[in-house]
């Protein structure tokens, strides 16, 4: 079965700087994938190029089968910039309309209410990009991406300027994306939204993918809690180990209250990677 | 294809809303009425004139002031085709207004033809009107109407469209501003070069006239516009037609086929290489 998004010893080098490094990756069919990684460690170039903003040096990316940046491949993509920008005059609803001509979606009046009400804008429809706030702007651009149901879809920091509601409101439409089987790739610096809703994380570190798994496959075992009528204290080991332990305790006349197996969050497993990078 | 009409009423619309556009308007009206008081002044005491016998003064009056309005006319229509170009790639894209449009399946080329379309779309009506604008003023005022009407106006167009043409290739590589500041700083250097051929045809200089015609054919707005310049007074001969070649908006030396011909073609080898370039950017 072809992946929704497959990059081969993908490199791109500006000068002597190499923004990537040779990365495979690969996002399947209904797949959330989550990118995560300091800033210039080559997140944003890798979506670029998956999109056709940018070429790469050397390696090959494809969408589908399509080479990335062929018009097969923009077909079967929506896109949402980290830095975008929407001409001022256009309303929600003609803004639309122009990328409904443009992808070739003949989805129509219908389709353009259902994306608005999908990013709660329903009620700007007729409003101008200009009169709208920097989060409603991004909550339109999320729908400009998902005109005409493209199947993957690469999104590039689409919370940066969304408030707390506003970034609900876009975890439950990437767990809606996810019920419909779209592919998502999701470029972003909030791990516990990506620990949230990714099927997988992509750590990429100067260029380079030095981690990747499930968000249950990255954590870590750190310990085991236990609280007796001792007070609570810590033991060593994983959860195949709480039987033993509790009976144990049980054995030497302790009274156990609670057990809690404790594991390394993304943050941990993240910082773990990175090394404490930032740029 | 289907993406060029999109993409033209896209750029047409977005040229409406820009501020350039009314600004251009407004002084277009201000050249327009300062162009009628000069012509009713001029030729209300052309009779006071006392021309050398052989001289037409009405033609050579109707000529140099037609040929003035002319130049005012190229010269805000490349106004408009600057303003409406000089961002289109680099400065759009630093902007953040390119990306969601080239991540479409649009080829790159096609997006920027369009551009171009959409752009001499709105600067070809906006020449066609101030030029005719000009020749009715003149004509009214001063009872003098050019020779040939047709393709001077063609040729005004051409050497607009032409010059946002090469606005746009400026924009695969400048940003908005430098850009603007080099295709004016080309557009001017055009200018001056056809006003360096005119002084060394009238002294005979064949230095200055040949480094005029290969700046003319370097920047063929230039040529077209001195081509439009002979067309209005294709059939005025003797001294009228002498002293009216010398006058820097009264005639011309560099004019021709040939100078069409290599017009279309150089618009043809800029558009290859814009989309060339375009299509290798990253963005």
């Amino acid at each position: 079965m072809t992946a929704a998004l497959t990059a081969r010893g993908l490199e791109k080098r500006y000068g002597s700087t190499v923004a990537l490094g040779g990365v495979d990756l690969e996002v399947g069919e209904g797949e959330l994938v989550g990118l995560l990684g300091p800033n210039g460690a080559g997140k944003s170039t890798l979506v670029k190029i998956a999109c056709g903003l940018v070429r790469p040096t050397r390696g090959r990316a494809e969408v589908r089968g399509a080479r990335a940046g062929s018009r097969d491949a923009k077909r079967q993509l929506g896109y949402l910039a980290e830095l975008f920008r929407f001409p001022g005059w256009y309303s929600a609803d003609e803004l639309l309309g122009l990328h409904q001509r443009l992808a070739g979606s003949a989805g129509g009046a219908q389709e353009r209410t259902e994306l608005l009400e999908l990013v709660g804008l329903s009620e700007a429809r007729d409003r101008r990009v200009e009169q709208m706030s920097k989060g409603m702007q991004q909550r339109l651009g999320l729908a400009q991406a998902l005109v005409g149901s493209p199947p993957l879809l690469l999104l590039d920091e689409p919370t940066s300027a969304l408030d707390p509601v506003g970034r609900r409101t876009v975890r439950l439409l990437l767990e809606e994306l996810q019920r419909r089987g779209t592919s998502v790739l999701l470029n972003s610096h909030l791990l516990s939204e990506v620990e949230l809703v990714c099927d997988r994380v992509v750590i990429l570190l100067r260029g380079s993918v030095v981690t990747e798994g499930s968000p249950a496959d990255l954590s870590k075992p750190r310990g085991i809690e236990i609280e007796t009528d001792e007070g609570t204290t810590m033991h060593d080991g994983t959860r195949e180990d709480v039987p033993r332990l509790v009976a144990d305790l049980v054995a030497a006349g302790r009274r156990v209250y609670g057990v809690r197996v404790l594991t390394s969050t993304l943050e941990d497993t993240y910082l773990e990677a990175v090394g404490g990078e930032t740029s | 294809m289907s993406a060029i009409p999109i993409i033209v009423g896209y750029t047409l619309r977005e040229a409406l809303r820009r501020k350039v556009f009314t600004v251009v308007l407004l002084l277009t009206a201000g050249f327009l009425f300062l162009y009628w008081l000069a012509n009713h002044y001029l030729f209300r005491d052309l009779s006071h004139i006392g021309a050398p016998n052989g001289i037409d003064a009405r033609g050579f009056a109707g000529a140099t002031m037609f040929g003035l309005a002319m130049f005012a006319t190229l010269f805000l229509g490349v106004v408009l085709a600057v303003f409406l170009t000089l961002g289109a790639v680099r400065g759009d894209a630093e902007r953040g207004l390119l990306q969601p449009l080239v991540v479409r399946p649009i080829d790159r080329p096609t997006l920027l033809f369009a551009r171009w379309l959409g752009a001499v779309a709105v600067c070809t009506p906006y020449v066609w009107g101030v030029y005719a604008a000009g020749m009715v003023i003149t004509g009214l005022t001063g009872h003098w109407w050019p020779d040939h009407i047709v393709v001077p106006a063609i040729e005004l167009a051409a050497g607009v469209a032409l010059i946002a043409s090469l606005s746009l290739l400026g924009s695969v590589f400048l940003t908005a501003t430098a850009n603007g500041i080099a295709i004016f700083m080309v557009f001017g250097a055009g200018l001056v070069a056809g006003l360096l051929g005119t002084i060394g045809h009238g002294l005979n200089s064949p230095t200055l006239k040949h480094a005029a015609v290969v700046a003319a054919y370097i920047v063929p707005f230039e040529a077209l516009y001195q081509d439009a310049l002979h067309e209005i007074t294709a059939t005025t001969t003797g001294l009228t037609g002498f002293l009216l070649e010398l006058g820097p908006f009264g005639g011309a030396f560099i004019h021709g086929t040939s100078v069409r011909l290599w017009a279309i073609a150089y618009i043809a080898v800029v558009a290859v290489v814009a989309a060339l370039a375009f299509s290798r950017r990253d963005l």
